[in-house]
């Protein structure tokens, strides 16, 4: 038996494929193939394409437009905050650098309810932020903050920061700043180094940073239910209602295959974009 | 020509005076920018934590400190029983998903074969999928296969959506691996088995070690798919608390919530050290 | 049945794809004996130590160990221990544990594993060391440790895997004289596989140069520097001149080339036939230059020569000359100590160039 499992490497893989490999298929691969099933069948197990016809109902194409719109923007916003913090990171003394990496790390690890939780906490009418500007006499009515698109990208940006920052300052950290004055050598000044020597270098890290913020804002439902409320609506609430309030399964399925694509699409622009690298965990 | 040649030896002062000034206002720039972030990520945090202590029934009007709510806290029975089974689930699928990620690590880094693309794809894909997506494709699957939702559903959707994040950090942690050593212990009579437990295993452990935190961190946080793959009665810590966060009907929800700050504090930290200890040999 | 030899390869080949790394090489490595596999990179001297190791199977062709056949017996089974190149220490032990694996791995008892790991790293002179990691330790005391952690089995053969390429210039030297007393002392066969031509003059026994999967020729280091079969041996060891020419005849053990219509005579070489077009190689060090005033012109081996250029680097002065449309290089050994600058040729002057035919080689183009 061990001689065989020595001299059969078949056998060996067979071993160590299997397990997780049968794991992921039933309870990730076939769940996934059911929903594109369920999506083309009735409550009667018919043939039907209603629930792709109900997808192009202007007021779901609006949901799907909306929920991108705002990952985008929330992605783009997130970016432009963590390009100069990393920035300021990498360029701490060492000991400093991995303390203000400790405190990237928490909210990273932290609850996601419960952080979401403490932002809408913050933000609400009768919430800390409304008191104190009130206590001060800037306004007389409480500002209302939640319950708009803006407040689910606030939402957005507050969870998914850490997931930016992490990979930029990654990127950043292993940057060769010699580079940079190798450019000025040459004759280029601080924008040129910047958009032709740095950006490109760790353009895998804003990459990386980029998908691991967009793919959870697009599929969110926490943040969604959370900081929009009733009113702001993404793609997520809408999917998670098919199965919990409405009972529509065949359109909540086509929702999902749909919210699927969209995110393999944009998942596929960045594998070709990064050659293929792997997102950094 | 005395003013001509001031004017000109003093115009390169000039430039680096200016340039020096423009280096500190940009790190200016950069620090406040930094500080803006690490407030907005912290302030959230920090306000919930400090009005867990807060005495008035609602709103946010400090009313004087009590550590009332972490007593009823501790006394609602449902919520302790949620959070057992939160650690329950946690500490199971971690152990299966640690189990089954790592085998696939060594089958995936380790061996060529035929389909590996598809495997590298679907080990990815539960990284990329909307959670939202994945626990309603759980929901019709188990409802499809006539699985009554429950402890052991729950335990299935975990490991699942824990195995590849496993798998990915392990898999980082071997594509770095000297396989030089391994040949030097089967040079000094270990054979295969002995010298994945002596060598392989104690040197991947690291890899091992963080993706079991990152593996239980997910599993204690998740909402979403929990949420869809439950039975009744059997409430994880983060389904517990989801309607009364929504609702907001009471400041133990604040105690509960800093409970689970400090929680995923702890496992930052151990996880720190441990990669301190690990980074020593 | 004892063998005469320790490690035996016969037409051994390796492929990788459709790549011969390990093309048909046969030798023979006697027991104790120091034997360097010389090559440049990619030559195949590592694959040869791997297949003799155990870790790459041969496509064809034949591995004895003492005559045995070594098969496909694992590398964990063959009585051959390995000193890697990267060291390969485990970085979880200690210097004491690394040493000991071995050991642990063959059954030995507590108390013995105890004793020879003391005696091993006394040998490689680290006995303080032993509660260590390896990475609180230099390149050189790593390097020691690899060399306790195999020498502790008794292997039949001590195999090394360019040792001593991670150390700087001066330890190199040292661990170079320690290697060669160490192996004396023990009486293990040491196979050594290295790129430095030096290393493997200093210390070797006997060496194997290799080249893109060949094996060129086997001899001392005498041999191999003074009799190189080959113009790739006669170029990668030392430094050497080639003159291009035309055999002309053929008498004994000598031949004379034609060299840009001057005579030339030197040994004569491996598979030279008369006629065919040959190498003339001589080494820089065995030529001499005088004032043509007191040559003999009609001597052997002695041609007009102009000076190119002198550089003078202390224990001898390389002078480039041109001889006949060709470049050579002489050096000229600095016997005599004299600060008067004009005691010495000086580039763009005449001078005579002789070499005595034993201290040149004909060889096959």
């Amino acid at each position: 038996m061990a001689t065989l499992l020595r001299k059969s490497r078949a056998l060996q893989l067979l071993g160590l494929m299997f397990p997780g490999g049968f794991w992921m298929v039933v309870f990730f691969l076939l769940p996934l193939l059911f929903i594109v099933v369920l999506s083309f069948l009735d409550n009667e197990r018919l043939f039907t394409l209603e629930g792709y016809q109900r997808v192009f109902d202007p007021l779901y194409i609006g949901i799907f437009l909306q929920s991108i719109w705002i990952s985008l923007l929330t992605t783009i916003i997130s970016l432009l905050i963590s390009f100069p913090v990393a920035l300021f990171m990498a360029r701490l003394p060492k000991g400093w650098r991995d303390i203000a990496l400790f405190a990237v790390m928490i909210p990273f690890w932290t609850n996601f309810l419960v952080r979401t939780y403490a932002l809408q906490f913050l933000m609400r009418n009768q919430g800390p932020i409304n008191l104190l500007l009130q206590w001060i006499g800037l306004i007389d009515e409480p500002l209302s903050m939640l319950n708009t698109p803006a407040a689910v990208m606030v939402g957005l940006i507050y969870g998914n920061l850490p997931f930016m920052i992490l990979p930029v300052y990654t990127s950043l950290e292993k940057f060769d700043w010699t580079l940079l004055e190798a450019a000025q050598d040459l004759g280029a000044s601080a924008w040129p180094a910047f958009f032709r020597v740095m950006l490109p270098l760790t353009a895998p890290g804003l990459l990386s940073g980029s998908i691991l913020t967009f793919v959870p804002a697009i599929g969110s439902y926490v943040t969604a239910e959370l900081m929009g409320g009733g009113k702001a609506t993404m793609i997520g609430r809408v999917i998670a209602g098919q199965f919990e309030q409405a009972q529509n399964w065949t359109f909540g399925s086509a929702m999902s295959l749909i919210l699927m694509v969209i995110v393999t699409i944009f998942a596929l622009i960045y594998f070709r974009l990064g050659r293929g690298e792997r997102v950094a965990l | 020509m005395a003013q001509l040649v001031s004017a000109s030896s003093s115009a390169p002062a000039n430039v680096a005076g200016e340039s020096r000034a423009r280096v500190s206002a940009g790190r200016l720039v950069l620090t406040t920018i930094t500080a803006a972030t690490f407030a907005f990520l912290y302030v959230p945090i920090f306000v919930l934590i400090i009005f867990s202590f807060n005495q008035a029934k609602s709103g946010a009007t400090w009313t004087g400190f009590t550590t009332e709510w972490y007593a009823k806290m501790f006394a609602n029975e449902d919520l302790i029983e949620a959070a057992l089974n939160s650690l329950l689930v946690g500490t199971i699928s971690t152990l299966v998903a640690v189990v089954l990620g790592t085998l696939l690590a060594l089958a995936m880094e380790r061996y060529s074969f035929k389909g590996k693309a598809f495997w590298d794809g679907l080990l990815y894909m539960p990284v990329i999928i909307p959670e939202i997506v994945a626990g309603v494709s759980l929901l019709l699957f188990f409802a499809f296969i006539g699985l009554e939702r429950g402890f052991p559903t729950l335990l299935a959707a975990h490991v699942a959506f824990t195995t590849p994040f496993v798998y990915l950090t392990v898999r980082a942690r071997l594509a770095d691996f000297d396989r030089s050593v391994e040949e030097a212990a089967m040079d000094l009579g270990a054979d295969e088995w002995h010298t994945f437990w002596r060598i392989t295993l104690p040197l991947l452990m690291p890899g091992v070690v963080s993706g079991a935190l990152l593996a239980f961190t997910l599993s204690m946080d998740d909402f979403i798919i929990s949420n869809f793959v439950k039975g009744v009665g059997w409430n994880t810590l983060p389904v517990y608390v989801w309607p009364q966060l929504k609702r907001a009907v009471s400041p133990e929800i604040n105690a509960a919530s800093t409970m689970l700050l400090l929680f995923s504090i702890f496992i930052v930290v151990l996880s720190l050290v441990l990669q301190r200890r690990q980074s020593r040999i | 049945m004892k063998s005469d030899f320790a490690i035996e390869l016969v037409d051994v080949v390796k492929r990788f794809g459709t790549v011969a790394a390990v093309d048909h090489v046969s030798m023979q490595i006697r027991p104790r004996e120091f034997f360097a596999l010389l090559g440049p990179s990619g030559c195949g001297k590592t694959t040869c130590l791997r297949m003799i190791a155990g870790f790459e199977q041969p496509s064809s062709g034949q591995l004895l160990l003492q005559g045995k056949p070594l098969g496909d017996i694992p590398a964990f089974k063959r009585n051959v221990n390995t000193v890697f190149q990267s060291y390969a220490l485990f970085p979880h032990m200690t210097v004491a544990q690394n040493v000991a694996f071995g050991l642990e791995m063959k059954g030995v008892g507590r108390d013995e594993i105890r004793r020879r790991v003391a005696d091993a790293l006394d040998l490689v002179r680290l006995p303080q060391m032993a509660d260590r990691y390896p990475k609180q330790m230099s390149g050189g005391q790593q390097q020691r440790v690899a060399l306790a952690r195999a020498l502790v089995n008794k292997p039949e053969v001590l195999l090394l895997d360019e040792p001593l390429g991670a150390l700087d210039y001066k330890l190199r030297k040292e661990m170079q004289i320690e290697l060669k007393q160490m192996q004396q002392q023990l009486g293990i066969t040491f196979i050594f596989v290295t790129h430095d031509q030096e290393e493997a003059l200093t210390m070797s026994d006997r060496i194997c140069v290799m080249s893109t999967g060949h094996a060129l020729q086997v001899g001392t280091p005498l041999e191999i520097y003074e009799r190189p079969n080959c113009k790739f041996v006669a170029d990668f060891i030392g430094e050497t001149n080639f003159l291009p020419g035309v055999v002309t005849e053929i008498s004994g053990e000598y031949a004379t080339v034609n060299v840009a219509d001057m005579s030339l005579v030197g040994r004569l070489g491996e598979g030279v036939t008369l006629g065919a077009s040959a190498w003339l190689s001589v080494r820089p060090e065995k030529m001499q230059l005088v004032d043509e005033a007191r040559a003999n012109p009609s001597a052997l081996n002695t041609n007009s020569v102009t000076i190119d250029s002198v550089a003078y680097v202390g224990s001898d002065t390389r002078v480039v000359v041109h001889l006949g449309g060709q470049r050579l290089d002489v050096w000229d050994e600095n016997n005599i100590s004299t600060l008067d600058p004009n005691f010495y040729f000086r580039a763009g002057e005449r001078a005579s160039l002789s070499f005595p035919a034993d201290n040149a080689l004909v060889l096959v183009k």
